[in-house]
């Protein structure tokens, strides 16, 4: 998205009193419609929280409250909806662990046979549950092109049963599974999957990533999947303070180092091809990000690097912005 | 039909108080922005800025104007400590203040925007002695609180240095007087042309309740070097005194100012534009040491004003000049060195600084007067009740903006002596440093300087040297403004709780934390970009 429209009168901010009412972010506005509501039980300063009512609000908008949400098992539906309450003010279904792509794709097809086509289906769950258990599912959903806009809220880890790694856990970051032991402590270099870049070799038509620290952005690209049919795919980092040992009051900091460094390249794809990339305003080492996080620790020794882990760590985040342009001009 | 699933009720999570998981809240505050703190007249800054920003220009003139009667003269002479102070240097430089404040003084005179009415009569009169800034100011709040305001000028016209002392090509007359003007015209009686010479008797005349002094610092003060009888000695006081009168003082060809003060090069500057072919400034120290402000040297040496620094006058005979080179010693202080060296100079103007005449107070009693000027307390009233003072006679860093906030302040604490109230407890706000401000969501916004004329042509006429901002420019550079320490209606608190636990209220009302399911994460905190939420500690 191109920083000047963003930015008319000198800010970034969510909100901007001197801009029209039309353009300012749904998560500024008093009739967001709050799909998350008050008293879910996440944890302080959650990430996952934060980035499913930025989405599920901007679904709403964009479907005029038409909307069917289906969750997978993970923190985001035990925290919602711990029996007999529930923080949902939207449609809202919830199955297993793994199938949540495949219960989605069957409220669609339902939806379109009872001749209700406006009423439209997104499917939510953790990255264990997109990335592992659910990847079979969600494959097949990809592939048949089915009318839904799954969301993956990444907090790189398996956090509702105890922080075990999973296949989007970073390399290094300690878990309950990746133990800080041995000479190369933690999560192991040269595993785990990319998933934007698995959903786009589906040739699906759109697929894009975003998080909490950039609402704009996020939502721009929430609105701009509903436009579309067919099978759409949106991966959000989600930091979580318990998994990541960082304080509550950093979800949004360490959303935005990210950012900053390289390590998550905010993008979009439109069949299968990168179409644009938000470009890095401040960019910073990776050690910037790492430092605030626990689960990275043994990266640092009284705030200094000494692991050569970290220049590896740093490789990636230069791979990544090459490849998509982060620091370059923008396009278009 | 039997459900097929279990089904929930909305708004069922209501019954989980998360709330009671906090340990801190977050609280919304209100700092005092560092502009506001060192602007010496005590302006709301940052609330006028705001008003500029939304493009509300006649309101943010009229916040100005509470502290300040001045903004067209202020937005030209002030030495702007605000802009020294502000916390946007972090970013790239400070907001042009100054410059927006000029915009809207002399907006406010193209389109004749007048004071609010005075307050309902008070019944009560006020003495002011002279019209300088301090007067103004002070004579200005007090009409406006309802007193009956005289005040006495000894010369011919208002303005004391405003007029007599900054040369107008740094300050149009017109503005000078269309400023003027509107304070008399809230009903201030003037009488010019009027010494007060014997303040006792006057007082014991009666016909007033409370007085306010503001008689400036005017005599010059001297140097003592040999002199030949023929060889010329002005003062720059009298020089750019006699800049109003009829006649201009004629300095001749050959120029040579002494001392080192913004007196100095604002004499030196003019002499350049009455012809003179050189002009010279003898300091007896370095550039570092100079009391004049950078930009003012700066700008003297654009219009080919040459500066001898480290050197004193010996010796003076008909037109040869005799100067010592000085050395600083470890304390900073010029010594002679022995050294000496001859110019050729039509005459000398002294600008080594001004003394108060203050013998118009011989006579009352109670007064304290030490190095030349009258003490007061901070109430500004002197040891003699009802009897206050303000400006460059008190103790004080002698600038106009100084002077206008000295009367201000007298003018609320004679009005509350004239009914004999005790003054309010003042509460001050901790002060919105930089470090509390969340800077990523700020976007780098350089700043837009005032045209200056070019040196050389500039140095030919007494026209202004620099252009006010156009009103695109007024709002970019108001919109540069950080808000420090006071919201401004981001949202950000609003969008980043994950909890849904704050209330926006609508424009203008902010926002409110709904205490029973914040957890006190703090993120809201963290993400305000002007520091305007604090986390407390929960009791127990
Ligand atoms: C050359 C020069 C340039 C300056 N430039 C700047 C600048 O750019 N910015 C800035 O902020 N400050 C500047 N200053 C300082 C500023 O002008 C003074 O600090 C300010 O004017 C002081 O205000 P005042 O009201 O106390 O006194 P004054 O302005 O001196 O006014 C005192 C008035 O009282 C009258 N008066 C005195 N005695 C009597 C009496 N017995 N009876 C009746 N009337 C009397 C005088 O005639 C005069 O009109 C400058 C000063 C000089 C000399
Ligand atoms: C088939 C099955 N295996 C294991 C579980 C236990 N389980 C519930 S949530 C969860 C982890 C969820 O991780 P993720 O999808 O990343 O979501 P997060 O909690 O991190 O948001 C697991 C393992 C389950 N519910 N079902
Ligand atoms: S464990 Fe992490 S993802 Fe789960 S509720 Fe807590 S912060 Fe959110
Ligand atoms: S940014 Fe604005 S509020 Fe902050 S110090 Fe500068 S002018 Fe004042
Ligand atoms: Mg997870």
């Amino acid at each position: 998205m191109n920083n000047a429209l963003r930015n008319p009168k000198g800010i970034y901010t969510i909100g901007n009193r001197l801009v029209d009412q039309k353009e300012r972010t749904i998560q500024s506005s008093t009739d967001r419609c709050n799909a998350l509501n008050c008293g879910h039980r996440a944890c302080q300063g959650c990430g996952e929280a934060l980035g499913a009512r930025c989405v599920v609000d901007a679904a709403m908008r964009a479907t005029n409250g038409q909307l069917i949400v289906v969750n997978a098992t993970g923190c985001l539906e035990v925290f919602s909806t711990p029996y007999p309450e529930t923080a949902w003010q939207t449609a809202w279904v919830h199955s297993l662990f793994g199938n949540a792509p495949a219960v989605a794709t069957g409220v669609a097809a339902a939806m379109k046979i009872k001749g209700r086509g406006e009423v439209r289906t997104l499917a939510q769950g953790g990255d264990g549950s997109t990335t592992d258990i659910g990847f079979g599912c969600l494959s097949g959903m990809f592939e048949r092109n089915d009318d839904v806009l799954y969301v993956c809220y990444d907090n790189q880890a398996y956090m509702n049963t105890g922080v075990q790694r999973s296949s989007a856990t970073p390399p290094a970051a300690r878990t309950a599974t990746t133990p800080t032991m041995g000479h190369e402590p933690g999560n192991v270099f040269g595993t785990g999957k990319n998933l934007p870049l698995l959903a786009m070799a589906h040739q699906i038509p759109y697929v894009a990533t975003a998080t909490v620290s950039d609402i704009q952005d996020l939502e721009a690209k929430v609105t701009k999947a509903m436009s579309m049919r067919g099978a759409r795919y949106l991966h959000v980092l989600v930091p979580c303070p318990l998994g990541w040992g960082s304080l509550p009051r950093h979800t949004i900091t360490l959303a935005r180092l990210a950012v900053q460094c390289g390590l998550y390249p905010l993008f979009e794809a439109e069949n299968g091809e990168v179409t644009g990339s938000t470009k890095i305003r401040q960019h910073v080492p990776v050690e910037n990000y790492l430092q605030l996080q626990k689960r990275f620790a043994h990266l640092f020794k009284n705030g200094k690097a000494v692991d050569e882990r970290l220049a590896r760590m740093q490789a990636m985040a230069d791979a990544n912005i090459r490849r998509f342009n982060l620091l370059g001009v923008e396009e278009n | 039909m039997k459900p097929f699933a279990t089904v929930l009720e909305v708004g069922s999570s209501l019954s989980n108080r998360t709330g009671s998981w906090r340990t801190e809240r977050p609280v919304y505050v209100h700092r005092l922005p560092p502009c506001n703190n060192a602007c010496p007249a005590g302006e709301n800054i940052q609330e006028w800025l705001s008003l500029v920003e939304q493009e509300k220009y006649e309101d943010a003139w009229r916040e100005i104007v509470k502290n300040n009667p001045f903004p067209a003269i202020m937005g030209r002479v002030c030495y702007h400590p605000c802009e020294n102070a502000c916390n946007r240097v972090v970013l790239e430089s400070p907001v042009g203040i100054n410059s927006v404040e000029q915009f809207l003084g002399d907006k406010a005179i193209k389109e004749g925007w007048a004071f609010d009415k005075p307050a309902k009569a008070s019944g009560k009169k006020v003495l002011v002695i002279g019209s300088g800034p301090a007067g103004l100011s002070a004579a200005y709040q007090l009409a406006r609180a309802g007193h009956k305001v005289t005040i006495k000028e000894m010369l011919d016209k208002t303005g004391g240095m405003l007029r007599f002392g900054i040369p107008q090509y740094r300050l149009p007359r017109d503005v000078l007087d269309a400023e003027i003007k509107r304070i008399l015209d809230l009903g201030v009686e003037l009488q010019l042309n009027t010494k007060e010479s014997d303040l006792a008797a006057t007082m014991e005349k009666g016909g007033f309740d409370a007085v306010f002094l503001s008689a400036g610092a005017h005599i010059a003060k001297l140097a003592s070097f040999p002199t030949s009888d023929n060889a010329r000695v002005l003062d720059a006081v009298s020089v750019l005194r006699d800049m109003e009168g009829k006649t201009k003082p004629s300095l001749g060809k050959r120029v040579v100012v002494y001392g080192g003060g913004n007196t100095a090069l604002d004499v030196a500057r003019t002499a350049k534009r009455l012809g003179a072919e050189t002009v010279t400034i003898v300091y007896r120290r370095n550039r570092e040491k100079m009391p004049a402000h950078a930009f003012e040297v700066d700008e003297a040496l654009q219009e080919n004003i040459v500066i001898k620094y480290l050197s004193t006058i010996k010796d003076y005979q008909k037109t040869t000049l005799t100067l010592e080179t000085m050395a600083l010693d470890e304390k900073g202080w010029p010594q002679p060195t022995g050294k000496t060296e001859t110019m050729e100079a039509d005459c000398v103007v002294l600008a080594l600084g001004q003394d108060s005449d203050l013998s118009f107070l011989d006579k009352v009693s109670g007064l304290k007067i030490a190095n030349g000027v009258l003490e007061v307390d901070a109430q500004m009233m002197s040891g003699h009740p009802g009897l206050f003072a303000g400006g460059d006679m008190v103790p004080s860093s002698r600038t106009a903006t100084v002077g206008i906030g000295h009367g201000k302040k007298a003018a609320r604490h004679i009005d509350l002596w004239l009914f004999k109230q005790e003054a309010p407890a003042e509460v001050k706000n901790e002060i919105a440093g930089s470090d509390r401000l969340n800077t990523w969501y700020y976007a780098e916004a350089q700043r837009t300087e005032r045209k200056m004329t070019d040196g050389a042509k500039r140095a030919g006429t007494f026209d202004e040297v620099q252009s006010g901002l156009s009103q695109d420019e007024a709002l970019s550079e108001a919109r540069r403004c950080l808000s420090c320490g006071n919201c401004f209606e981001c949202d950000n608190c609003y969008g980043v709780c994950p909890d849904n636990a704050i209330k926006k209220l609508g424009a203008g009302k902010g926002f409110e934390i709904n205490l029973d399911y914040c957890k006190g994460c703090a993120l809201c905190a963290t993400e305000c970009p002007c520091g305007s939420i604090d986390m407390v500690p929960e009791e127990n």
